[in-house]
């Protein structure tokens, strides 16, 4: 194992070497970095030229230019020695650039990334067992379709669509639904949730009939609420929502034949309930922190709820009351941003037109952390929903393809023929054998992930490492992109050395050599 | 994986190539896209032509025109008798852009170019993938420890960012070079899969074989092993060949690419993304026909892998209940669910 890790660092640093080096080469030669200056009428041009010829050693050849980068670089990757990445056209040092775009990145990829595995994976289980569906042959045709689009494409049918006709409609002045939308969206939700339940016809006619209804009586109550304008989970939403996701918690995992679990869960929910009331005061002087400490709070409670209650199977009990208890305290968070959006909306700098196309954030805009959390959101929905739709179609055909392998194997069969649950048998056995491969691919993704979404962050104006690398290379800026190389570099390395290790801990059939 | 064990498409003891393409023809997305996709380069070749051989459309991609009706596109599928004015193409039928360029030729001019640059570029990345993966995995030690190290190295550095790099160094020379180098940086996902498939198939008897009785290494590689992956090959290029548009349209959405006057449909759609609101049309010709073909490709190729891959076909009850005993088995416990 050892030495298996020593190989692979050195390895690791040799591959890193070449690869900057071929990196650093092909760059220089893609353009000139003196070109603005060539072509400018400024009468101190030759001395600027000059300037930054003997700042950025220009006069030197490429190849060899890159030791001086690499004597300076190395320090960045040994532990407290000093770290020079060199400095850009404007004389800035790289190491100041990178933590910015760096963290503009990870606010952009994080959501998405989470959103794609989650919805991918459970789209893909859903897809697997239904295997050649009506649901699951959409599904395919979906992924495939969205395989196929572009991301810039995607980003801007978003800008176009979403965006400017949600801010019209909702700064128009009629902001209600109307007849016909009302009965496509019912109409609609009520077709994808009776595919997904399949089974018998009169299976699908209730479900048919039973989310039509609902998908109608909560659309009604949204225009009768005018809620877009003030929107809000409410006391009575609020609770059916915690009731639902502590039923769905205990019948995924548990089953609802487990007394234990259904009471951890209950009591998990009433707490968070409780809390939703008790707590509203101290949300409207929250900082980020106080969140952070409730979310700490929030897991200790369920975790010691699910430990008293847990009996025989305490792990599955606990497992059931942290779910209950963490989902239940997202959406208590997500109700008090939601009571902020019609202060948000009002704002002067906002005007009715939340859903922003471009930048970060608005600028000039002042308020508690609830509105420049929403304003954070409004900005990074779009671009979010575009990198998740990238995804999502990959994640879908792995946790499909990974189902069906593991469902075809021996020991299902065994578990099967002991006469487990069908939900035994595909939570307990199936699933986890299932996310073996699904984590190494993740792993090895949030690796590139740091590379930025380079299209997509030009077309939304978010300056994060993709645009630090584009800029950079419109203007023949060799260390930002030699920086900005690095750092994707050496993430991507260590996370698939990761995903290695992952695979040989969470699977003993495979040993590292 | 071709020489599985045998299946019940084995009945009339047909070579293996012959029953791949039974397979595939029996899939009917597969074939149906196959044929748009045909259809769809004879259509944009015929249209403006190659070279100095005219097309049989009237105009060219590059000569402003005088604008009409505001540069609307004429074209309309609408028949008469449904209250539409007949099909036909008219005079702009795509319309045309802002300083009057017929935008059909420009679209047209972009799906060839399209085409043009998934056979270089897949041409190149699965001739030289394969060439490396399959020297590597024959001769497996130190030559495929230097080869597969260099494959690392190549890796590491994102597709679109090195796409962008050499993009830049050579989208001014033409279409057929900046395709010819891409293909130079992905060749490493098909180099991966030969040299896996390599590994485990020149331990074969029929490798051994074929060394007892004289056959050079070269031999032995290309007229014996290769063959027998030759499904991997197909179904990676497939890909490649997908992902091929998308790196290219993005590439010259960035500006990186194909520069004008030469047309690329990525370059469209940047040129045009601001009249969105004025001149939709200027958009969604082009985004059109990037994704269409790309999905075809796709499709295409998940029929490949269907027809290579036996193992894991379309799961039929027809057939189940016609040959009772057959390797479908494995497939029912999925299927008793549903």
């Amino acid at each position: 194992m050892l030495s298996f890790v020593v190989r692979r660092i050195i390895a690791s640093i040799l591959t890193l070497v070449v690869a900057s080096f071929i990196m650093y080469v092909l760059t220089a030669n893609s353009g000139n970095p003196l070109q603005d200056l060539l072509a400018s009428n400024a009468p101190n041009a030759q001395q600027l030229i000059g300037q930054r010829t003997e700042r950025l050693s220009l006069d030197v050849p490429p190849p060899l230019r890159w030791f001086q980068w690499a004597a300076g670089a190395a320090g960045c990757l040994v532990p407290f020695a000093s770290c020079d990445l060199g400095v850009n056209l404007n004389f800035t040092p790289v190491t100041a650039l990178l933590p910015g775009a760096v963290a503009s990145t990870v606010r952009l990829v994080a959501a998405s990334t989470i959103l794609a595995i989650l919805l991918g994976v459970i789209t893909g289980i859903v897809s697997a067992l239904r295997q050649y569906s009506a649901f699951d042959l959409g599904m395919t045709f979906f992924s495939f379709f969205l395989y196929s689009l572009p991301s810039f494409l995607a980003a801007v049918l978003l800008k176009e669509f979403i965006a400017i006709d949600f801010n019209n409609w909702l700064s128009g002045a009629d902001s209600s639904f109307g007849l016909v939308p009302t009965i496509v969206i019912t109409l609609v939700v009520a077709f994808f949730l009776q595919a997904i339940v399949a089974g018998s016809m009169k299976n699908r006619l209730i479900t048919f009939g039973v989310s039509a209804a609902a998908t109608l009586g909560v659309l009604l109550y949204m225009d009768a609420t005018n809620w877009f304008q003030s929107p809000g989970l409410g006391p009575v939403g609020l609770l059916i929502l915690i009731a639902g996701v502590a039923f769905v918690a205990v019948v995924l995992v548990t089953g609802l034949g487990n007394r234990r679990a259904l009471l951890a869960a209950g009591i998990t929910g009433a707490i968070a309930y409780a809390a939703y009331f008790a707590l509203q005061g101290l949300f409207d002087i929250s900082t980020i922190w106080t969140i952070a400490i409730l979310g700490l709070a929030t897991a200790v409670v369920s975790f010691a709820v699910g430990w008293v209650l847990g009996g025989n199977d305490r792990s599955q009990v606990i497992r059931v009351a942290m779910i209950t208890g963490i989902v239940s305290g997202l959406l208590v968070v997500a109700d008090r941003y939601l009571q902020a959006w019609s202060t948000y909306i009002a704002s002067p700098r906002i005007n009715n037109r939340p859903i922003a196309t471009v930048g970060e954030q608005t600028v000039g805009l002042t308020g508690d952390m609830w509105v420049m959390g929403l304003d954070t959101f409004t900005h990074f929905l779009l671009p979010t929903i575009a990198l998740t739709l990238i995804s999502f179609a990959g994640y879908t055909r792995y946790a499909r393809a990974g189902l069906l392998e593991v469902l075809n194997q021996d020991y299902i069969r065994t578990a099967r023929a002991k006469g487990l649950s069908e939900r035994t048998v595909v939570m307990r056995h199936a699933f986890r054998n299932m996310l073996i491969p699904i984590t190494t691919i993740v792993a090895a993704d949030i690796g590139a992930l740091l590379g930025g979404a380079i299209i997509t962050e030009r077309v939304f104006a978010i300056s994060g490492m993709g645009s630090l690398f584009a800029v950079s290379l419109d203007r023949v800026d060799l260390n930002p992109i030699m920086g900005y190389f690095l750092v994707i570099a050496v993430t991507a390395i260590l996370f698939n050395f990761i995903a290695d290790l992952s695979y040989a801990l969470l699977d003993p059939r495979v040993r590292v050599k | 994986m071709t020489t599985t064990a045998p299946t019940d498409d084995q009945r009339a003891g047909e070579s293996q190539g012959r029953l791949i393409l039974k397979r595939f023809s029996r899939n009917g997305i597969a074939m149906v896209s196959l044929a748009l996709l045909l259809l769809l380069f004879v259509f944009s070749v015929s249209a403006i032509g190659l070279g100095p051989i005219p097309g049989w459309w009237k105009h060219d991609y590059v000569t402003p025109l005088p604008p009409a009706e505001g540069g609307r596109p004429t074209l309309s599928l609408i028949p008469e008798w449904l209250g539409g004015a007949g099909i036909m193409l008219g005079e702009h039928p795509f319309g045309q852009n802002r300083i009057g360029v017929d935008y059909f030729a420009q679209t047209m001019r972009g799906v060839q170019n399209s085409f043009l640059v998934i056979v270089l570029l897949a041409g190149v990345a699965t001739v030289l993938g394969t060439v490396v993966g399959a020297i590597a995995g024959y001769y497996r030690g130190w030559v495929d420890a230097v080869l597969m190290r260099i494959t690392d190295v190549f890796i590491v550095i994102p597709a679109i960012v090195i796409g962008a790099v050499v993009g830049r160094m050579t989208g001014g020379l033409g279409v057929q070079w900046l395709a010819i180098t891409l293909g130079l940086v992905a060749w490493m996902g098909i180099a991966r899969l030969v040299r896996a498939e390599f590994l485990s198939l020149r331990e074969r008897e029929f490798v051994e074989a074929a060394r007892v009785a004289g056959a050079s290494d070269m031999r032995i590689i290309f007229k014996h092993i290769l063959p027998n992956a030759v499904g991997v090959v197909i179904v990676a290029a497939s890909l490649i060949a997908a992902a091929a548009i998308l790196l290219e349209t993005g590439l010259s959405f960035l500006g990186y690419g194909i520069r004008a006057p030469e047309s690329s449909l990525g370059l469209l759609v940047s040129q045009n993304q601001s009249a969105f609101a004025t001149r939709p049309w200027l958009f969604w010709f082009p985004a059109a026909f990037i994704v269409i073909p790309a999905l075809l490709i796709n499709f295409v190729g998940d029929g490949l892998r269907d027809a290579f891959d036996p193992r894991q076909r379309r799961f039929s009850r027809r057939r189940t209940k016609e040959m009772p005993q057959a390797e479908a088995l494995p497939a029912v416990p999925a299927e008793q669910k549903s």
